[in-house]
């Protein structure tokens, strides 16, 4: 049991650093920085126009699928990282596997292609 | 990893062979007029698998370092997940077909979550179950909301999917506790923890897990999606939700309680006895009330879920067994009663109101009679086959020293079967009016008629299930 918190210690360690290292620079924006504020800096578009209409608009059902499509791909390539880092120490089994993984991908992207979730119009 | 272990494994990565092969084949050709090509291919491949495992599978082989099992326990659960899901699939073709929604995805759809529920029943690691349960749960998905033009079945596959969302949050804290505790994610492991002693941490890891896998078989408290996903999806996949997923998530628990907790059978026994109670009750009160007869199914599925749970929550192989027959007989009650709801029809368009059942008898004594039968089962009523099933898990209960819950369990029944008993009397006795038409396919009717044969003529030895479903609970259960 100690021997498995022990080998979490260095994320532990890792989290206390990031959560200093965030408060120190919060605190210091608001104690050491120089504040001179005048109305026109602390409006909303400093450098242009007001703001057009509100953020929160409706837009387009198929920028979803993009996005589903891109988290696809970004997955593919956070398997692939560290198995092409450990490419040179591993087994057929591993080989393979990977290149199924990849094959069952295309699958998944042939479909989509033929089923037109590619084209904008 | 051996050749052995791949020929374990040979059924799964067969079906997931097969999916892939025909998702390419039908996008690259005649696209949704492969469908009704694809359903029938599949539900033969089913079969044949069903046989194969059925046949061919000897023994007891843990493979891929512990993360899969090949046992008695495994092959009878998936055995009964292959053939009702075949069964689904042909009554369910002509009805789609009908009413434009057979599209090419379905039937692949339906495979991948068939290798889901096979991955999910053979589990032998926290990972495996993990990847079967959402391999199945996302197919289902999609399958819920595949009438997509429809507001309900969005409606439905929207809400599946964010109450599943969370069920396999639950599920996932629970196993990262338990995970945690035991220093191991393998079933196996856990077992050697746990018989040292259990950490408070774990128990709360199992509470958790089984709430999770409670929303899967929609044991309540954890029922709230069940009645508006049935309601909402096509009938069709309502009756693919109603039989399989169902069977693969009880013969999970069992798999979870015993290969991974076996050594403590006081502590789960509570959890699953209450959730056995709460669902026998809410399903036998609350269905009283249905005007739908999708949602009547759903409560009715709610309480069958208790009275299968009750075989578990007892710990016994006897149980186990017990359990196995109840939930085989309840896959088959059900593919029955649904071949005649996916006949409901007027004027062309699918009708669920049960006031369309008046004086359904005159019009179609023969139905009328086989729902009769399946009705009377699934209530429970002897000779029935349905009696025997609950029959079963009360003696489970009983021999093994929970008196009470057989009790609650047999008033629950007696409940339960006042609505299933109104419906009987509405096609026989009802009000004067007109009963909604029923058009069969011949695949529906034989259905239909078989199942209530099956009924009948099951009591006189449940067409010999109980020596499988006997080996399957010893193999688990040690």
């Amino acid at each position: 049991m100690d021997l498995i918190l022990r080998e979490y210690l260095p994320i532990l360690i890792l989290l206390a650093v990031a959560v200093g290292l965030g408060l120190v620079l919060i605190l210091a924006a608001a104690v050491l920085a120089v504040r001179n504020p005048d109305p026109e800096k602390v409006s909303a578009y400093e450098c242009g126009f007001n703001a057009f209409d509100d953020a929160r608009m409706k837009f387009d059902v198929r920028f979803y699928l993009v996005s589903i499509l891109f988290i696809i791909f970004d997955l593919e390539v956070a398997f692939l990282f560290p198995w092409a880092v450990a490419f040179g120490d591993m087994s057929m089994a591993a080989f393979w596997s990977m290149m199924l993984f990849l094959g069952v991908l295309t699958v998944g992207f042939a479909y989509e292609w033929k089923k037109g979730a590619l084209e904008w119009e | 990893m051996t050749s052995a272990d791949f020929r374990i494994l040979l059924p799964e990565i067969l079906l997931s062979g097969y999916a892939m092969a025909a998702l390419m084949a039908a996008v690259y050709t005649t696209r949704d007029k492969l469908a009704a090509t694809l359903v029938w291919a599949t539900a033969g491949l089913f079969v044949a698998l069903a046989l194969y495992i059925g046949a061919a599978g000897v023994g007891e082989r843990t493979v891929f370092n512990g993360l899969f099992v090949d046992d008695p326990f495994a092959r009878f659960a998936k055995v009964t997940i292959l053939l009702s899901a075949a069964a689904v699939l042909v009554m369910s073709q002509d009805y789609m077909y009908r009413r434009d929604l057979l599209r090419f995805e379905y039937p692949i759809l339906v495979t991948l979550a068939v290798v889901g529920m096979m991955v999910m029943v053979s589990s032998a690691d926290l990972i495996t179950l993990y990847m079967g349960l959402e391999l199945q749960s996302l197919s289902l998905y999609v399958v819920a909301s595949i009438r997509r033009d429809s507001a309900k079945s969005s409606e439905a596959g929207l809400k599946y999917f964010v109450l599943g969302a969370l069920s396999s949050g639950l599920l996932l804290y629970g196993a990262s506790l338990v995970y945690g505790y035991a220093g191991t994610t393998q079933f196996a492991g856990i077992l050697t923890t746990v018989q040292a002693g259990v950490p408070l941490g774990l128990l709360f890891g199992l509470v958790f897990m089984l709430a999770g896998l409670a929303f899967k078989v929609s044991a309540a408290p954890f029922h709230m999606w069940t009645p508006d996903v049935y309601e909402g999806s096509p009938t069709p996949v309502t009756a693919f939700f109603a039989t399989a997923p169902k069977v693969a998530a009880m013969a999970l628990i069992a798999r979870l309680v015993q290969d991974a907790f076996g050594g403590i059978p006081g502590q789960w026994g509570q959890v699953l006895a209450a959730l056995a109670v709460a669902s026998m009750f809410l399903g036998a009160v609350a269905a009283i009330g249905q005007r739908d007869i999708k949602r009547l199914m759903a409560y009715s599925s709610i309480a069958h879920m208790g009275y299968a749970l009750i075989g578990l929550c007892v710990g016994t192989a006897y149980g186990v067994q017990a359990t196995m027959i109840y939930m085989a007989i309840y896959v088959t009650m059900n593919v029955g009663t649904f071949a005649f709801i996916l006949s409901m029809e007027r004027d062309g368009r699918p009708v669920s109101d049960i006031a369309g059942l008046n004086q359904f008898a005159r019009k179609e004594p023969l139905k009328a009679l086989a729902m009769l039968v399946l009705l009377f089962s699934l209530a429970g009523v002897p000779p029935m086959v349905g009696f025997f099933g609950k029959f079963y898990v009360l003696k489970a209960a009983v021999d093994a020293g929970w008196v009470w819950l057989a009790v609650a369990g047999a008033v629950a029944s007696v409940i339960g079967a006042f609505y299933y008993l109104r419906l009987v009397y509405f096609m026989y006795f009802g009000a004067e009016q007109d009963p909604v038409d029923s058009r069969m396919a011949p695949v529906q009717w034989g259905m239909l008629v078989a199942v209530a044969a099956i009924m009948l003529l099951g009591i006189v030895n449940l067409f010999g299930i109980e020596g499988p479903a006997a080996l399957a609970a010893q193999a688990l259960v040690r």
